[in-house]
């Protein structure tokens, strides 16, 4: 059954491999519903977050097609229970409108939103949170004349993560022509030697 | 900083002393450092300072001047495929560029390790539309391993140096490396050439896990009817001593893939032919009776497997493989063994008990001796006057004693080249397999005769293949390449006429080919040869082709309307072979 899937990808820093990336998905004909590049917990390592509707056996298909990437550290694919995320949405809306009509303090505080501008012609809300509340402050705006509107990309923390330093030291291992650092490094007895 | 910055950083420390040249200077170091003696290229504007700089490299860097880019690239794909080593294409920006991509996608499918090195306009005319300016990097994205643009000469070292080791390391590929014009000109600093040996974000090669290599090995000790089936990763693991062993301590029948072609000689006692769509009547029905099924280094490609819900379903499926990419994505392992088959091979050969399992090979040679009656033997010799391709590729076999390197194009005659031809040594079977490339051979045929220089090499074409990339008959005249040309022409696309008989009621939509005088076109670039259409005159036409002293075309007139089988058709399972 298809569901929502979040995918966490560390990468170097490198031009053209957001376009690498995508085409993973677009030469199967899958959709990306939301994509999100950032800074990670570590400096020089890069984090797309990607959100597409898919079934888990194509996900971890993907996940390694994407991690053979040269450029790409690792891939991670989570369903939504497994994380934390969040999205940010942007309001415009008239300000004599909302000044007359609406009761400000009650809308800012139901949907957790703050104004981030105010202007004389118009004044710019922000909230963040799941879909529903996002779309939830849409719905409350509309009547008003909602003049812009604008939501980001997903952000998503894995709930179970340890974060990407130790595994970066793994990687950033030269192991010369014998040993080849993998996730399977340290765990002596897990690994083969004749 | 990033790791290229890293790496320059690092040259820079241990440079002994600092000479100050150009990008394109800096090109032709890092190919010598690699050890390549050979380039396939053409020039054009964006490349020129590069060409300009091989002017005086002459001596150190065999340089081949192609007749187009693609040709270029599938020479260069040849040559690797015939050495084992990297293959190296120079093309210019814009139409030079774009010309390689049918290659790079070639040798993308076919794992085949290639760096191309492509000119670009100037750094501050990207994006502009300027003259030849093409988006190569985003183009041939999706058809490279890796690519990347250089912009500033400092760059060249240490962007090639990861060129040449992520094309060769792990499943090997191709990469390009696209320069812009003032990158080539630029001088600067150069401290020396380091080759690459890591890159923290790329593993070319997982460490193989004890206990999947524990569980493979006790399901092959426990199987009844255990069958081994390979592809190229053999040979591009250069591990075919270790398949060899572990087929033969098992007592292991072994069928290959087309890729996987000659990595063990034709006639060795567990070889029991090639699989898929036109393979052999026993590999193709027992996948479907097997017990455990041991795929090694291939990817279960659907020419292989036919319809896959109808796939060794009763197998339990080990599978050996670099690319932990491809462990389930076809077909849905049992246990998979990541890891180089050089390494993983003798592991299990190891943990494996010596066996026999001789009532089971029996019956993959029952199932031949049918195919003999039905296919095999009106094919190799037919009853009628009319030629067929296999009788031609018999006497290659006879003539050469398998000694020789068989290109094939794409279509009938390659899968009847393929079916038919005997190998005694590696390497020796190049043809376009993923990918089907028609317009394939005759380039690569070039390139593998100067990657395996002591080697005769054939080049089985059909007559429309042949019409695709001909102009490299000027690069054989101008080389001076042997390479020995085989056209069977059967005077149609026999593979595409094969299918409208067989699916669309014989309605030969466009498949009618019409050719030129092939003989005559070759004598224009003094390349001998001659045409036969009777049976009296082939053998001494092949061994005349085989023993002329450079390069030869034979033109061999064989049957129209002749058809390859055994075929598994399309959605079909592997079991539903047809004999007739």
């Amino acid at each position: 059954m298809k569901q929502e899937f979040t995918l966490t990808v560390y990468t170097e820093n490198q031009i053209g491999l957001l376009n690498r990336i995508a085409i993973i998905f677009s030469r199967r004909k899958i959709n990306i519903e939301s994509l999100n590049t950032s800074p990670s917990e570590i400096d020089s390592v890069h984090r797309f977050t990607i959100v597409i509707n898919e079934v888990e056996d194509v996900v971890r298909k993907l996940c390694r097609q994407i991690e053979k990437q040269v450029d790409v550290l690792k891939a991670y694919y989570n369903t939504n229970d497994e994380i934390i995320w969040q999205e940010l949405a942007l309001y415009k809306v008239p300000t004599e409108v909302i000044a007359e009509k609406v009761k400000v303090e009650r809308l800012l505080r139901e949907y957790g939103a703050r104004a981030v501008a105010i202007r004389t012609d118009y004044i710019v809300f922000e909230t963040s949170g799941h879909r529903e509340e996002i779309e939830g402050l849409i719905k409350a705006l509309e009547p008003y004349g909602l003049i812009e509107f604008v939501r980001s990309a997903r952000v998503a923390i894995i709930k179970d993560s340890k974060g990407f330093h130790e595994k970066l030291k793994e990687y950033e291992q030269d192991p010369g022509e014998e040993l080849i650092g993998n996730e399977y490094l340290g765990k002596q007895d897990e690994v083969f030697t004749m | 900083m990033s790791t290229l910055e890293l790496a320059a950083e690092k040259a820079k420390a241990s440079a002994k002393k600092i000479e100050n040249i150009s990008g394109s200077e800096a090109v032709l170091k890092a190919l010598i450092a690699e050890k390549v003696d050979t380039i396939f290229g053409y020039p054009g504007g964006a490349i020129m300072p590069i060409y300009d700089a091989l002017y005086d490299y002459q001596e150190k860097l065999k340089h081949i001047l192609v007749r187009h880019e693609q040709g270029g690239i599938h020479a260069a794909q040849g040559y690797a495929r015939s050495s084992g080593r990297v293959g190296v294409v120079f093309a210019t920006s814009g139409p030079g560029a774009t010309n390689l991509v049918t290659g790079l996608a070639d040798a993308q499918i076919d794992s085949t390790p290639v760096v191309c090195i492509t000119g670009q306009v100037f750094a501050h005319l990207l994006g502009t539309d300027a003259f030849q300016e093409t988006d190569v990097i985003n183009i041939t994205t999706p058809v490279t391993k890796w690519n990347y643009q250089v912009t500033d000469a400092s760059e060249i070292p240490s962007v090639l140096a990861r060129a040449f080791y992520i094309a060769k390391s792990g499943r090997p590929g191709p990469v390009l490396i696209d320069i812009t014009k003032n990158a080539q000109l630029q001088k600067f600093d150069y401290n020396g050439y380091i080759t690459c040996t890591h890159i923290r974000s790329y593993r070319p090669k997982p460490i193989v896990r004890k206990k999947y290599v524990e569980e493979a090995a006790q399901l092959i000790n426990e199987a009844k009817k255990p069958f081994v089936i390979f592809g190229q990763g053999v040979i591009l693991g250069k591990a075919e001593n270790e398949f060899k062993k572990f087929i033969e301590k098992g007592g292991l029948p072994a069928a290959w893939t087309i890729m996987g072609m000659s990595a063990i000689p034709t006639d060795h006692p567990l070889a029991v032919g090639m699989l898929g769509m036109h393979g052999n009547y026993g590999p193709n029905v027992l996948t479907n009776e097997c017990d455990v099924l041991i795929a090694v280094g291939m990817r279960f490609d659907d020419r292989v497997t036919g319809r896959l819900d109808k796939y060794a379903k009763q197998a339990k499926v080990i599978h050996l493989d670099i690319d932990p990419a491809e462990i389930d994505k076809n077909v849905k392992t049992t246990v998979p063994v990541w890891g180089d088959c050089k390494e993983t091979l003798p592991m299990l050969t190891e943990l494996i008990e010596k066996k026999t399992h001789n009532e089971w090979l029996k019956k993959f040679r029952e199932f031949q001796k049918q195919e003999e009656e039905a296919c095999i033997t009106p094919e190799l010799n037919p009853a009628s006057d009319i030629l067929t391709m296999g009788e031609v590729i018999k006497l290659i076999n006879e003539i050469s004693k398998g000694e020789a390197i068989i290109v094939t194009d794409v279509g009938q005659h390659q899968m009847v080249a393929c079916r038919y031809a005997q190998y005694n040594e590696t390497k020796s079977n190049i043809t376009s397999g993923g990918l089907g490339t028609m317009g394939f051979a005759l380039p690569a045929a070039i390139g593998a005769k100067f990657g395996a220089p002591n080697r005769t090499v054939i080049a089985v074409i059909g007559d429309g293949g042949f019409q695709m990339t001909l102009q490299e008959l000027g690069t054989i005249m101008q080389s001076e390449v042997d390479v020995k040309i085989l056209i069977l022409n059967n005077h149609f696309l026999g593979m595409v006429r094969q299918w409208q008989q067989l699916f669309h009621d014989k309605r030969y939509s466009f498949v009618d080919i019409e050719s030129p005088d092939f003989v005559t076109l070759a004598k224009a670039y003094h390349i001998d040869g001659q045409t036969v259409s009777e049976r009296k005159d082939l053998k001494a036409a092949v061994k005349k082709m085989i023993e002329h002293k450079g390069s030869y075309l034979l033109e061999v007139k064989v049957g129209k309307e002749n058809n390859v089988f055994p075929m598994v058709p399309q959605g079909c399972s592997v079991a539903e072979i047809r004999l007739k």
